[in-house]
């Protein structure tokens, strides 16, 4: 390897701190007297995928909102690394009902500055979207696939998706997101969605936003969260051995079990051989957040 | 070439997946030294994962010494994880006997010895995440 080769690799090599594409902080909003969203902290590193979730009602519509400029927060601010073009598919997929598919992704190339055709075409023909139907006449996920179609069309930089999967079949579900990854690889583009199919969010998100009355509970690096969180198996007790807090606690007649969170390094001490730890899924993780009672974030 | 799946809900993450998927590959031989691994597109297309996911594979696989990223040219196979040396292989073995007629002489048949076993290596695997 040539010295200058050597150089690059040796400079490469150095940790840096990743490519910051948002930063929010303290973002809230209020309608009325009512916050919807309050004290949001969190940034997002470019070409990163992040899942929004959260029950109905908990701020995901409003936080995508804020972030596509479309609501402006009470407090705080956001700010994005660089310039880029934000595309965002609303709740209600708008489309003009009297357009035709074709129709639609032409008032795309007229209304953006940047358009790639081929792009929104290539995802029209992945779907088996026929371009000379009227949009009043689609179905709930075709449409979907339309509004997804002119969103890419628009070469964006951030994709902001409110509920992207919520209306389509198993199939494509797997697909939109597979096609999502595929973009994301392709044009690094950095992806937040909001959702409620958490289970098919592994190995898909590598972030993860939690809300939970208009409170972020939990923002970070998916397998960072994961990795914080064990589920604990063994004879019946009160507590669960070692230090952790405890999310839930299930009680049989002859054993207990504890999800906690707890650094791994902290368990790695602990070791009562009484007591088993199971790795959690994102689904138990999201679930142990919601339904906990004593959450002191859900005023205001 | 590699092919990787990924178990959804499985608990283990995802880059943790495809990394125990190239041990196991170069441990029982599927690839070789200088073999390439399929590009972050491939099985971000073929998997439908995460390319940082995969990329954190490939790191974690790199600083492990197994494959190396060669710039423009993709990530290669750079290491073999055969069976340890035999000299470790048998003394480990002759632990592990030993180990057994302990766990026989307190009693345990040969379904507890190996839900011990599955628990301590479900423990260890959990531990190792981080």
């Amino acid at each position: 390897m040539s010295t200058s080769a050597t150089l690059r690799r040796l400079v490469s090599k150095v940790p840096e701190e990743p490519d910051r594409a948002l930063v929010v902080r303290g973002v809230g909003k209020r309608y009325g007297d009512r916050w919807a969203l309050r004290d949001c902290t969190f940034a997002l590193s470019a070409g990163s995928v992040a899942a929004l979730v959260g029950s109905n009602g908990a701020g995901k519509t409003t936080l995508l909102s804020i972030m596509a400029g479309l609501l402006g927060p009470n407090e705080g601010e956001l700010s994005w690394s660089r310039p880029g073009r934000v595309a965002f598919l609303a709740h209600d997929r708008p489309l003009y009902r009297g357009f035709s598919v074709a129709d639609m992704l032409c008032l795309g190339r007229r209304t953006n500055r940047v358009w790639d055709e081929q792009r929104a075409s290539r995802w029209l023909r992945r779907f088996e979207i026929p371009r000379d139907r009227r949009c009043g006449t689609l179905s709930g996920g075709q449409r979907t696939q339309v509004a997804l179609a002119v969103a890419l069309g628009s070469c964006p930089s951030v994709l902001l998706l409110d509920e992207p999967l919520s209306n389509l079949d198993p199939w494509a579900r797997r697909e939109v997101l597979r096609q999502l990854l595929v973009e994301v690889a392709d044009h690094g583009v950095s992806v937040v969605m909001s959702t409620h199919v958490v289970t098919e969010l592994d190995g898909v998100a590598d972030h993860l936003l939690l809300l939970r009355a208009g409170r972020l509970l939990m923002a970070g690096e998916t397998d960072d969260l994961l990795a914080n969180h064990v589920l604990r198996t063994g004879p019946r007790a009160h507590r669960p051995p070692g230090p952790g807090e405890v999310l839930w606690a299930r009680h049989f007649e002859q054993q207990s079990r504890f999800l906690m969170r707890s650094s791994p390094m902290v368990r790695q001490v602990v070791n009562d051989p009484r007591w088993t730890s199971q790795p959690v899924t994102l689904q138990d993780l999201v679930l142990a957040y919601l339904s906990r009672q004593e959450v002191g974030a859900c005023s205001g | 070439m590699i092919e990787f799946r990924i178990e959804r809900g499985s608990g283990l993450p995802a880059y943790l997946q495809l990394v125990e998927q190239v041990r196991q590959a170069l441990r029982l031989g599927w690839v070789k030294p200088g073999d390439r691994l399929p590009t972050v597109r491939e099985v971000v297309s073929s998997c439908g994962v995460n390319p940082n996911t995969v990329l954190k594979a490939y790191r974690e696989l790199e600083l492990a010494g197994l494959v190396e990223a060669r710039q423009g040219a993709g990530t290669f196979v750079s290491a073999g994880l055969g069976s340890a040396d035999p000299a470790v292989m048998a003394r480990l073995r002759a632990q592990l006997a030993k180990w057994v007629q302990g766990a026989r002489e307190a009693g345990l048949d040969d379904e507890d010895i190996r839900a011990l076993l599955s628990t301590a290596l479900a423990e260890v695997r959990v531990e190792g995440i981080a």
